[in-house]
């Protein structure tokens, strides 16, 4: 079986310019913060970004990497909103697809099952569609006759996931209460890129927390505290003193440089 | 009794929402409506499901009784057993709510969370409002961008906007147009009062007072539910 085991760096040297990347996790939870430090390091730009969006939105447009975003909300969960896609949005710094976070989901699920789209009630009557005039809706071929939002295929280049354990081989387990729809990003997309807390050779915990196997994974990278400061339970709550820095530097363009490179590091 | 809070009266309105509800998911977003979840669960609507707001069920013991992480959440929005409680940060005379953007979406004065889950929570079930502060600047005549949808904008069968409580009154949308009116005022508020915090006209036919809450309820909330009276945080008296 073959040895996925790379670095950050070499995942974000496989990303290029204009790329579309999924980013796993929820909000403030269990974000890949270490990949998501690496492309704040790189020189990337014009990225697509799909994210059910905590800070990763909020870093990667202070850091101008982004040049559209598609969420369904960007929070900071104990902290409602993010300094950085405040300020992006309200300077248009970048172009969005805003969803409602079902239709978000059965996006991914339709770019997962190689369909250009799959219907779902959910935006109908709602300004989604208003703002968004590329999506259509589609009647029901049945005696219903239902008019539904024909959600189309959200397809990912890159997607990145960051887990409590993998193997080398691309398995990958998750530990904490949810597992988001980390799958489902990994499905999605072209190529699959998970980081985890801790790689090891034999999983303890019950196979059902067996999220992802090899077949959906092409590399795997050891970042020990790489969703920090996002939560990542039962490994570690989230870092609320840091995260209220990050909001604090974010919503003061003097502090920000700062904070921004301490926090790179 | 005369030592009631506005806050408990909030809560038991709260409550109230979930009079009928039975075996659904109850998803209040905030504090008062949680804890009017979590009493009517203890009163008088034992079969409702709880979630942690993580990915637990839990009974009002803290005991996990059930796993509903996101993903499962998503498939009761779509099946319909599920009566949410969301937050607004504009409001309208036809049920439309927002917590989007203020101003225009293409480039926003304020950008505030996105849509969520509120297109789809209000095309697939029961849905109803808490506003803390009730003010001319939340309860708007038409919302800025339409997350939750209205009776004006509703489509398909599912579509149910049951009521707004604030910390005034008690509102709903039972009027031949789907208008809202005031259902009830809190204890010590005027209908006058209510319509001047209003940016749209109110029906007022048959309003009544808020009921008050019972001293079960009272003492539910004040020894088990909320010793620390957080809830006198959000809505102050």
């Amino acid at each position: 079986m073959r040895d996925k085991r790379t670095t950050a760096d070499e995942v974000v040297g496989q990303i290029k310019d204009g790329m579309t990347v999924g980013i796993g996790g929820w909000g403030s939870r269990r974000k890949p913060m270490a990949l998501v430090k690496a492309i704040l390091r790189s020189d990337l730009s014009d990225l697509t970004i799909v994210t059910y969006g905590g800070p990763d939105a909020g870093l990667l447009c202070a850091a101008g990497k982004v040049r559209k975003l598609v969420y369904g909300f960007v929070s900071l969960d104990t902290i409602p909103y993010d300094p950085w896609f405040k300020r992006a949005r309200e300077t248009g710094a970048i172009e969005v697809l805003e969803l409602d976070e079902g239709m978000f989901q059965t996006g991914l699920r339709a770019a997962a099952h190689r369909l250009p789209f799959l219907p779902i009630r959910a935006g109908l009557g709602s300004d989604v569609l208003k703002y968004a005039p590329q999506l259509k809706t589609v009647r029901s071929p049945y005696d219903d006759g239902e008019e539904l939002v024909a959600m189309p295929a959200l397809k990912l280049d890159v997607a990145l996931v960051h887990l409590n354990r993998a193997d080398k081989h691309g398995n990958a387990q998750y530990l904490g209460p949810d597992p988001y729809f980390d799958d489902l990003f990994c499905l999605a997309a072209d190529r699959r890129y998970v980081s985890c807390e801790q790689i090891v050779e034999t999983f303890d915990g019950p196979p059902q927390t067996l999220l992802l196997n090899r077949m959906m994974v092409d590399g795997v990278v050891e970042a020990p505290g790489g969703a920090g400061f996002t939560s990542c339970v039962p490994d570690y709550p989230r870092d609320e003193k840091l995260q209220r820095e990050y909001a604090d530097a974010a919503s003061d363009l003097e502090k920000w440089p700062d904070f921004y490179e301490r926090f790179l590091g | 009794m005369s030592d009631i809070t506005r806050a408990e009266v909030c809560v038991t309105a709260c409550a109230d929402l979930f009079l009928g509800a039975g075996e659904t998911l109850a998803s209040p977003m905030g504090l008062i409506p949680s804890l009017g979840a979590k009493l009517a669960r203890l009163t008088t609507e034992p079969d409702l499901l709880l979630s942690d707001g993580e990915a637990f069920l839990l009974t009002p013991e803290s005991t996990v009784e059930g796993w509903l992480p996101y993903r499962k959440v998503f498939d009761v929005v779509a099946h319909g057993r599920r009566h949410v409680v969301m937050g607004a940060n504009q409001v309208d005379r036809f049920g439309n709510q927002n917590i989007s953007a203020i101003g225009d979406h293409a480039r926003p004065t304020r950008q505030l969370l996105g849509f969520r889950g509120a297109p789809g929570n209000t095309i697939n079930h029961r849905t109803s409002y808490w506003v803390p502060r009730h003010s001319p600047r939340v309860l708007v005549e038409a919302v800025d961008v339409i997350s939750g949808v209205g009776y004006d904008h509703a489509v398909g069968p599912f579509h149910d906007i049951h009521r707004v409580v604030t910390n005034l009154a008690v509102l709903d949308f039972d009027t031949p147009d789907h208008s809202m009116r005031i259902l009830s005022v809190h204890p010590g508020v005027s209908i006058d009062e209510v319509q001047k915090q209003t940016s749209f006209p109110l029906t007022a036919d048959n309003v009544t007072e808020t009921r008050l809450p019972t001293e079960e309820e009272l003492d539910l909330l004040r020894t088990k539910l909320d010793p620390d009276s957080k809830r006198d945080k959000e809505v102050p008296s």
